[in-house]
């Protein structure tokens, strides 16, 4: 009895002592270092904001890498959430559970973001949204292994809101994208503009997707507000610029500030129907030379679309990932977000970004406009830089892991 | 606000649902001929308004590319005419080859059937072009710009569409009850037996009807191009309305569903300056009054 005993406790033992040596010469669990893009790929976020470019980003990234990670393949998962949260849960619950993905990206539409980002961390997975905007997922939703890199819903109207306001629009009115990121993108704002001595007169909440805004832009209208705060974003917008351009809402001196604008909008408005427009970004393709140099070898692997800000950030934040993993020598979640944490982001998309505590990316913004005259891609020009620290402002003392 | 703001925003308001209403209009109406000689529901009116759409976009804005000619830009005026063609030949083909099985089954067969229609050819708009919608560039110079109509700003395009829309109701209205042809298919709806015996093709004259009926949907679909994104769940996201309308102003009565249908654009957009979240629902509201108070609907004969 006593024999059995012990011989079941040396193989007890000679199994721990295997197992741990197979785990420490696995520092690529599974191997092979996968990530998953989980974004908008067919809806209103997928032709002007992210969508399938953000994979092409992504793409570009592992193979700059070099395609490997410490001696393993980097493999590349697409999922399309169809901005529904229930969709990109079930996606990524099956990602994490059976295709072991170590990093989750893109998350476009904020309401998949925050689901998306609380699964994986319950799970150890690290998520990086860029296409997200609501503070909400660096805020009270805030987890150790989500990583919020691009802009958020703070960011955006700081520089916008401000620009406006100095420029004599006092009083408000929004056109809200009925959702999470809408009305964060239109609270935020509010803030600004109250802040600044300027006042909201109200608010129209529009379904995610309408195509006919002209009744809610007539009640804008009619509220006298000086500028109409447009807190949506992708196909939204432009419908929403083009209609009001239509019905001669800005011949009428009314001002439209666009909360969250890509470049591809004003590409696919023109500049004439969206001249004034001024809205604030992370970047611009056209900016200095290494944005230039970046956006000529992105257009080999987008069929020639040039990149929004938010692909930028996915290609930035892919290297960013590599490098962690690289550098910590392992996948493993807590060693690869401490490496980033610790790393300083120069490459083509910013100079000194630092990810903070609370998993935001805080790096420099920049006040655009539309260019006149603009042709093709070269829509915007930059007025100014909006200092990181600025436009995101300190932490959110909501969040369990703020300072 | 004042009265005087007040009066404006409430006309501005129910221009621009005049501007839905017409729509609901020209959509029922064709369901209500359809209905009227077949009756068949016929689910898939809403995907043929967005095919009608679809070929507007494509004669602009494709086919020169897929025919490899790159000044071929075939514009909103021949669209105009081309498209509901295109569309009432589709759905003659649908008539004649599908629907034409189902005559004398229960009418669930081809509501299903023509549901399943619905199903495909969003299906296939989505994989070829994307569900988000793409803007149709092709709106006549003629008519861009706006009009001052005292108490708004109003689009050319979109005043024209409402005259457009009502005189296309008042033709088809005034060829189905005041003339000849008109008279064969109400009898061709009340006795067909009958009517054949009189040496009247009824089964062509019922793929006809079919055909009209659609065209009419495609004609409405190139309308609302240049005005909402081509897109394909632009037909879904109004079937359940036009359906209401179809309800509300009684199955099968022309005049009862192009009058219900301005009139329901007209409360939904001045329902909108007193209280906008119940815009999207105050047709169901009225549905259900009218189908407690009249079953048979506003128009329809109390059976």
């Amino acid at each position: 009895m006593l024999k059995t005993k012990f011989l079941a406790g040396v193989a007890a033992a000679t199994l721990a002592a295997t197992a741990g040596a197979a785990m420490a010469e696995d520092a690529i669990s599974d191997g092979a270092v996968k990530i998953g893009v989980l974004g908008d790929m067919s809806g209103v976020y997928s032709g002007d904001f992210s969508g399938p470019g953000a994979v092409a980003a992504v793409k570009m990234a592992v193979k700059d890498f070099g395609g490997t990670v410490l001696g393993k393949p980097i493999q590349v998962i697409v999922g399309d959430h169809q901005n529904k949260a229930d969709v990109g849960s079930a996606t990524a619950r099956q990602w994490i559970d059976q295709d072991h993905v170590d990093m989750i990206t893109d998350l476009t539409n904020s309401a998949v973001a925050l689901a998306v980002q609380k699964l994986a961390s319950d799970k150890h997975v690290i998520t990086i949204a860029s296409g997200a905007g609501s503070t909400e997922l660096t805020g009270a939703s805030c987890t150790k292994y989500g990583i919020h890199y691009g802009y958020d819903t703070h960011a955006l109207p700081v520089g916008t809101a401000t620009a406006m306001l100095k420029n004599g629009g006092k009083s408000w009115y929004f056109i809200t994208a009925d959702y999470a990121f809408g009305h964060d993108l239109q609270k935020s704002t509010s803030e600004v503009v109250e802040k600044d001595g300027g006042k909201v007169l109200g608010s129209s909440d529009v379904p995610l997707g309408s195509t006919d805004f002209s009744s809610y832009l007539l009640q804008a209208q009619s509220s006298g507000a000086q500028v109409i705060g447009l807190a949506n974003a992708g196909q939204d917008t432009v419908n929403a610029i083009k209609q009001a351009h239509e019905f001669g809402l800005t011949s009428g001196g009314a001002k439209i500030a666009g909360m969250l604008v890509s470049i591809m909008n004003i590409k696919s408005l023109g500049t004439d129907t969206a001249a004034g427009l001024e809205w604030t970004s992370g970047w611009y393709w056209n900016m200095d030379d290494a944005s230039r140099k970046w956006t000529a070898e992105y257009e080999k692997f987008s069929n020639g679309a040039s990149p929004t800000f938010v692909h930028a950030a996915d290609y930035s934040l892919t290297m960013a990932y590599l490098n962690a993993v690289k550098a910590a020598g392992t996948d493993n979640p807590d060693k690869v977000r401490a490496e980033l944490g610790k790393m300083t982001i120069d490459d083509f998309y910013t100079k000194g970004g630092k990810i903070r505590k609370d998993g935001l990316f805080v790096y420099d913004m920049y006040l655009l406009k539309v260019k006149p005259g603009g042709k093709d891609w070269d829509v915007a020009q930059v007025v100014s830089k909006i200092p990181g620290d600025e436009a995101y402002g300190p932490m959110n003392k909501a969040c369990k892991l703020a300072d | 606000m004042s009265f005087d703001v007040m009066m404006k925003l409430i006309m501005a308001q129910g221009m621009l649902g005049l501007n839905n209403g017409v729509f609901y209009a020209m959509l029922s109406l064709g369901l209500a001929v359809i209905f009227g000689l077949l009756n068949v529901v016929n689910f898939a009116h809403g995907a043929l308004y967005m095919t009608g759409a679809f070929v507007a976009l494509i004669l602009n804005s494709y086919l020169g590319v897929w025919l490899g000619i790159g000044w071929l830009h075939i514009g909103f005026w021949p669209a105009l005419i081309i498209a509901p063609i295109v569309v009432g030949l589709f759905g003659i083909l649908i008539e004649r080859f599908l629907l034409r099985w189902l005559y004398g089954l229960d009418p669930i067969y081809s509501l299903l059937l023509t549901f399943g229609i619905t199903l495909v050819l969003q299906g296939l708009f989505i994989n070829y072009f994307n569900a988000s919608g793409t803007p149709y560039p092709g709106m006549p110079e003629s008519l861009r710009g706006v009009v001052n109509l005292g108490f708004m700003m109003f689009p050319k395009y979109r005043l024209f569409v409402i005259v457009f829309s009502i005189l296309v109701c008042i033709a088809v209205w005034f060829v189905i009850e005041r003339t000849r042809i008109g008279a064969m298919l109400r009898a061709g709806t009340e006795n067909p037996e009958l009517v054949q015996a009189f040496g009247i093709n009824v089964p062509r004259m019922v793929t006809l009807t079919f055909g009209f009926g659609t065209a009419l949907a495609g004609l409405a679909g190139v309308l609302a191009a240049p005005i909402y994104s081509v897109s394909p769940l632009m037909g879904a996201n109004l079937i359940i309305i036009i359906f209401a309308v179809v309800v509300i102003g009684g199955m099968g009565s022309i005049a009862g569903a192009v009058v219900t249908g301005l009139a329901l654009g007209l409360i939904e957009g001045v329902t909108k300056v007193f209280y906008a979240p119940a815009s999207n629902t105050v047709i169901f509201f009225l549905m259900v009054i009218v189908l407690l108070v009249r079953p048979a609907g506003l128009f329809g004969r109390q059976g």
